[in-house]
């Protein structure tokens, strides 16, 4: 009984492990930032439409997805951050994709329509404890973040310098649930993906540049990240993975960019 | 008379085979979790693992301490039940005793109703509801806290509090409840001196039911209790070992992840525990 546990157990892992690596059939895998995953799945849903390959996405986190590319499981890793000096050196390539912009959000009672890099730095320090500090109603600020492993947080930390710095009221995990959060309480302050911001909340502008598709592709919007597609350097992807590359960054893929909520660069 | 032998054979090996993958199946989860936890704990140190104050495994230097998690899920059950055990348990005595078949067949189906809820709709409506409904009562800047997690656990376990102690007061002898009357005592007096005492094993069982579902939810507790790593205080934003478990499994790499299975191997151990404890009492009780 034991052995047959094991051998199915065994079975399905080795099964799950060859599932990413797939290059011999026309398919393409990703492998990635879970922030990605809108813009990713509709380029890979328009890819198939034209070639009939196979597109996969594995929604695991940058780090992971940049692992994946080193170890050779999936084709193009993905990830939301620029690549560090340690992982180029590995010899990693990134190319942008795209460039996302974190919208600061506020509630909607809220008057305080800018701020500048600097003053959401101190908030979020918990430095300017209090909206009347920065022109707004008396209240105590609350901060509402994301866990520690999300993207979008590392994006906006690095972005306003608080790394290890930040004193979070609330560590969501999830843009909906921090937008749902913040749409709750007229003192919190949070931060999401631009792409998923509504009508419930505030976007403020940031030393008076509103965060808008112009604003963040000619870079006078501060607080934005890359959408990067990582793959080895001086290894030749596969045909069908080459192809997916070059739609991806072509000009013929800027709309679907574009309604995936991000700034093509292409 | 020998195929039925045969057949009877066979059905006993089914059932055997059955039993066995249960088995088989909280053997691998152990061995998994002893496996993949043990790491970790061994290259924090169990000391700075358990009594650690700090948990920050994404900063350059990382920190692994998860007493935090551990006084917050001890906390947060404990309020829960302070709520809801009291509350679970006078409905039952109401419900099994005085209530007339009407209410109780109405009661029953609501609080039926209130088991198959999905804990994410409890975190949603905790979310959009009560953690305003705390920041506006209180007077504080956001009402994701502890006690909003307290308050949505309590609520959560008083189904099955309520469930098991019905069963338990319905099962007592008529006889006992009586003879009790007859000796003149009114209704109350029999209820609680004679109807709980003989439930108590089956009402016992009901609150370690509720402590098992207080302390392994996470969803629910993850979106009302603001999930931050701090030490609990009634009003400040918290993490359960659940919420830290599951709020890092979807990034975390390398010793972060490793923790995290070290978290799971921790409340595991944590429900054994508990689970033998009361165990342990309630037999010790019947004798």
């Amino acid at each position: 009984m034991k052995k047959l546990i094991c051998m199915i157990l065994t079975l399905a892992m080795a099964l799950s492990l060859t599932a990413c690596g797939g290059t011999e059939t026309a398919s393409v895998s990703t492998d990635g930032s879970t922030s990605m995953q809108k813009v990713i799945n509709a380029l890979g849903e328009a890819f198939m439409e034209d070639t009939g390959a196979n597109f996969t996405y594995n929604a695991t986190g940058s780090g992971t997805g940049i692992k994946a590319v080193k170890d050779g499981t999936c084709d193009i890793g993905l990830s939301s951050r620029y690549l560090k000096d340690s992982e180029k050196a590995e010899g990693l390539k990134e190319t942008i994709l795209a460039i996302d912009g974190i919208a600061i959000i506020v509630h909607t009672d809220n008057s305080v329509a800018d701020l500048t890099l600097q003053q959401i730095s101190a908030i979020f320090k918990g430095e300017i404890p209090n909206w009347s500090e920065v022109g707004g109603k008396d209240g105590e600020i609350v901060c509402i973040g994301r866990e520690e492993s999300s993207g979008t947080r590392d994006g906006f930390e690095s972005i306003t310098d608080t790394e290890d710095a930040c004193v979070y009221r609330q560590e969501l995990t999830s843009n909906g649930a921090v937008l749902t959060a913040v749409a709750e309480n007229p003192n919190a302050i949070g931060y999401v993906s631009l792409s998923s911001v509504k009508d419930t909340v505030n976007a403020i502008s940031v030393s008076g540049v509103a965060p808008s598709e112009a604003t963040i592709k000619d870079g006078s919007y501060a607080v934005q990240r890359p959408f990067v597609l990582v793959t080895k350097e001086g290894v030749a992807l596969s045909e069908t993975a080459q192809a997916f590359f070059d739609f991806a960054t072509s000009p013929a893929a800027n709309e679907i960019i574009r309604a995936a909520g991000v700034v093509p660069v292409n | 008379m020998k195929s039925n032998k045969v057949f009877e054979r066979a059905v006993h090996g089914i059932f055997l085979i059955l039993g066995l993958v249960t088995v088989a199946c909280v053997l691998l989860i152990t061995v998994y979790l002893v496996i993949s936890g043990i790491p970790a704990i061994l290259e924090i140190g169990l000391l700075d693992f358990l009594f650690g104050m700090i948990w920050d495994p994404a900063a350059s230097n990382p920190q692994y301490g998860i007493l935090p998690f551990i006084l917050s899920s001890i906390y947060g059950t404990v309020g829960s039940l302070v709520i809801g055990v009291p509350v679970g348990f006078f409905t039952a005595v109401y419900l099994s005793k005085k209530a007339s078949p009407k209410v109780k067949e109405w009661m029953g189906a609501a609080v039926s109703l209130l088991a198959g809820i999905p804990s994410v709709v409890y975190g949603l409506v905790g979310m959009m509801v009560l953690v305003p409904g705390i920041r506006e009562v209180f007077h504080l800047p956001d009402g994701a806290s502890l006690l909003a997690a307290m308050i949505v656990l309590a609520i959560m376990i008083l189904p099955s509090i309520i469930k098991v102690s019905i069963t338990a007061l319905d099962a007592v002898p008529k006889e006992y409840e009586d003879a009790s009357l007859a000796l003149g005592a009114t209704p109350e007096e029999t209820w609680f001196r004679v109807s709980v005492p003989a439930a108590k094993s089956g009402i016992a069982t009901a609150v370690v039911l509720g402590v098992g579902r207080a302390i392994g939810e996470a969803m629910a507790v993850m979106m009302v209790s603001g999930n931050v790593a701090n030490m609990p205080k009634l009003f400040e934003s918290v993490r359960f070992l659940t919420t830290a478990v599951s709020s890092g499994m979807g990034y975390a790499d390398g010793l972060y992840r490793e923790a995290l299975f070290s978290i799971a191997l921790v409340l595991f151990l944590f429900i054994m525990l508990i689970n033998a404890t009361l165990n342990f009492f309630l037999k010790g009780e019947k004798k």
